[in-house]
């Protein structure tokens, strides 16, 4: 896969405000994420880290501001060229329970006319990518656990091969041993792909072990961004402290992530 | 997105345009003749001795239709020319269809008719007048012996018809003429108000006075003292067309005209209703007395208990379905349509509610001027009943998504087409394949009412059997129903397997 690196887009959020009932939800000034760089979002329930990332994805539109993926602007006419040049992964993996795990993966690759040949080799690919066993192609999600689930929704995203991975709390509901084990091969996938990641989670040990880079985010915007010792030695605000705390990950100097 | 429920609603309209084309329609460049009759013996047997009167002089083709519902249907065919002729009564052609006083004359009612095309003939010869009747128990305990002594007693319980409670010459005009006030007043079905009058449960009802049941119950006629009501002269209503079409026919009714006397009247419906012959031989009788040549006799078409079953359920199913699956190509895209836009969305529910609503005789009666009668008026009143269900539920299934998938299908790149056909339809098919199992199943037992207006099944002996009181008539028409509901709902529970993919069958995932 190293050998032939996808072309690289960058997102771009310039004064987006996103307003709920009359509420900002979210009011970003600036953000950028530069190619093939991962970033880490955390923040508590209803920061506004998931907006953001549907905003990104085009589920919502934003009462102002612009986004740009590949400096395309987000907007009703590019938005499905943009959808398919990013990969979505949400917290319970959205696989259709209609479809087996292998329909579900290659569902917008026949829709865009893949031949079979094609599709078939994809999937070779990223079996081995996200270590998926070849039988558990044919069965439906509800025959599968939840770590699998994850597993054949990343594989899903990662169909097309694009440009940008969007991910909203994929771990957050599995049980710690299964997540340890999904968190350390997300890593690696990262790595090896060199794609642009957005990286949503609520916990600050994850989102320091899979990102060199976090914005921690409270209330709609994005307090600082930093990797996670300057959030620690560094905090911009108190509740960056009261966050990073609340977590207990201050008195446990050796979790220290890389 | 925008092409597919288009395309589907075009593939409906072409089916249905071409359902409507294949279907006989007999409006249209139509030789032969065709008598009516209305839901009642005495009808079938004054339209099958014409019938068969026509059929004895030569005439080609010629049809009789029972059991054309109520004098709004069979009125309507023969506006639209379904029904050359059929007989009425002289106080309903005033009543019911030129909405007139009762007094109006007979060559008054020639006058405006014949500006439809329809023309009547001279009388029959005998009156059947509507009269309250009681048992002789009833009229011994409260001295009953003519319509102003119900004045004395309120208390008294009344069942009565819902044409007789409609009708100016019927129930408010008598409350008005003798000044009466009745508080327990109910609408019952003429047959059935004869049950109910026998078992005590009512103690007045509405009657013909050439009913058999008169002479059977030893009913008591109340005299109408004050004279209100009005003469039923029975007469032919005839389209005017046919004298230059068929003038064997015309001149065939006119032979028929001045000699049926009331007391053969009452003879050959009590044939029919009491001794359980067929209309055909009570016609054939009624013509021996009236026609002395004693030649219309002509073999009756007989049918074996099986066979008839076996035509009628056959007949049934084919309705059934073929009005299901209109129902089924027009009522998903509709459902589509609705799940769209909110304003579209109540628009079309609403409609298809309101559709729901209407009375099925209404609906009928509305569709004939349209359709004329027998099998296509039936599917289109089928097929509108079937709607709602189907459009529904496909609404509701596709609207009601869960959060998370309604999310991931709009989010990872699908084309809105995608989204629907491979996503959101075979998601929703769970919900869709019971709204139409829900259609199927009420469809089997509204399709009884198709008899009304000519279109065979079920219905037919269901009907038969409730106007001859003979619960084994209604019984091979609702047994082979009941079954046929179960098959029906066993036979898509088969097509589930189909329709609906494995994955949503499965039991709920492993945590």
């Amino acid at each position: 896969m190293g050998a032939r690196l996808p072309a690289a887009a960058g997102i771009d959020l310039q004064d987006v405000q996103k307003i709920y009932d009359g509420v900002k939800a979210l009011d970003i000034a600036l953000l950028r994420v530069e190619p093939r760089s991962t970033l880490a979002l955390i923040g508590p329930s209803g920061c506004g880290k998931s907006t953001l990332l549907r905003l990104v994805v085009g589920l919502l539109t934003p009462e102002r501001g612009s986004i740009r993926i590949a400096g395309t602007p987000m907007r009703p006419e590019t938005r499905l060229e943009l959808q398919r040049r990013m990969g979505y992964v949400i917290q319970e993996g959205g696989l259709f329970p209609h479809l087996t795990a292998a329909e579900n993966v290659a569902l917008v690759a026949r829709d865009l006319g893949w031949p079979d040949a094609r599709i078939g080799a994809r999937i070779q690919e990223l079996l081995e990518l996200t270590q998926i066993p070849r039988e558990l192609l044919d069965r439906f999600p509800a025959q599968i656990s939840g770590g699998q689930r994850q597993r054949v929704a990343l594989m899903r995203a990662l169909m097309l091969d694009p440009e940008v991975l969007l991910l909203d709390e994929p771990l957050s509901s599995l049980d710690p041993m299964i997540r340890s084990d999904l968190q350390r091969d997300l890593k690696q996938v990262f790595g090896r792909l060199r794609k642009t990641v957005l990286f949503v989670t609520h916990d600050m040990a994850e989102a320091a072990f899979i990102s060199g880079e976090i914005a921690i985010m409270n209330r709609g915007t994005i307090l600082q961004r930093g990797s996670f010792q300057e959030l620690v030695r560094n905090p911009a605000t108190p509740f960056v402290t009261e966050f990073i705390r609340a977590q207990r990950l201050l008195d446990a100097p050796n979790l220290t992530p890389t | 997105m925008t092409l597919t429920p288009r395309r589907h609603l075009t593939v409906a309209c072409i089916l249905t345009a071409f359902c409507l084309g294949s279907t006989p329609a007999p409006a249209l460049a139509r030789t032969g003749v065709v008598v009516g009759s209305k839901a009642f013996p005495e009808s079938w047997v004054l339209a099958e001795a014409l019938a068969r009167v026509l059929r004895s002089e030569g005439v080609p083709r010629v049809e009789h239709r029972n059991n054309l519902g109520g004098t709004e249907i069979v009125y309507q065919a023969l506006r639209a020319g379904d029904v050359d002729a059929y007989p009425e009564y002289t106080g309903t052609i005033a009543q019911v269809i030129l909405h007139r006083s009762v007094s109006t004359s007979l060559s008054g009612m020639r006058r405006v008719l014949s500006r439809e095309g329809i023309g009547v003939s001279d009388p029959l010869g005998f009156n059947d007048s509507y009269a309250l009747a009681v048992t002789k128990n009833v009229r011994e305990r409260y001295r009953l012996e003519s319509i102003s002594d119900l004045a004395r007693h309120p208390e008294l319980k009344l069942g009565l018809t819902h044409e007789f409670l409609g009708r100016p010459d019927g129930w408010p005009g008598l409350v008005r003429h003798y000044g009466l006030s009745m508080p327990h007043v109910l609408g019952i079905q003429h047959e059935l108000a004869y049950t109910a009058l026998e078992r005590g449960r009512i103690d007045v009802t509405d009657i013909y006075t050439t009913d058999a049941e008169i002479e059977r119950l030893r009913l008591h006629v109340l005299r109408d003292d004050r004279g209100f009501f009005p003469r039923y002269d029975a007469v032919w209503l005839y389209r005017l067309d046919l004298g230059r079409r068929e003038p064997r026919a015309v001149r065939a009714m006119h032979r028929l005209t001045g000699r049926i006397d009331e007391a053969a009247m009452i003879r050959a419906n009590a044939r029919v209703v009491l001794g359980h012959r067929s209309y055909g031989e009570a016609a054939d009788s009624l013509l021996a007395e009236t026609l002395p040549s004693g030649q219309e006799r002509t073999p009756a078409a007989t049918n074996t208990l099986w066979g008839g079953i076996l035509r009628n359920t056959g007949r049934h199913l084919s309705l059934v379905l073929i009005s299901l699956l209109l129902a089924v190509l027009a009522g998903i895209p509709l459902g589509v349509l609705a799940a769209r836009s909110p304003w579209l969305g109540s628009a079309i529910l609403s409609v298809t509610g309101l559709l729901q609503t209407i009375p099925s005789l209404a609906l009928l009666a509305a569709l004939i001027p349209l359709f004329g009668i027998g099998a296509v008026p039936a599917l289109i009143a089928l097929f509108l009943y079937s709607l709602l269900p189907i459009v529904r539920n496909t609404y509701v299934g596709l609207t009601t998504l869960p959060g998370p998938l309604a999310e991931a299908a709009d989010a990872i790149g699908l084309s809105p087409r995608a989204q629907l056909l491979r996503v959101r339809l075979p998601m929703a098919s769970p919900a869709i394949m019971a709204g139409i199992k829900t259609s199927a199943v009420i469809n089997v037992g509204t399709a009884t009412l198709a008899a009304l207006i000519g279109a065979g099944g079920l219905g037919e002996p269901i009907l038969s059997g409730i106007q001859l009181r003979q619960g084994s008539l209604i019984l091979q028409g609702a047994v082979p129903a009941a079954l046929l509901a179960l098959l029906v709902q066993r036979a898509f529970d088969l097509v589930d397997r189909v329709a609906i993919p494995r994955g949503l069958r499965l039991p709920p995932s492993p945590r």
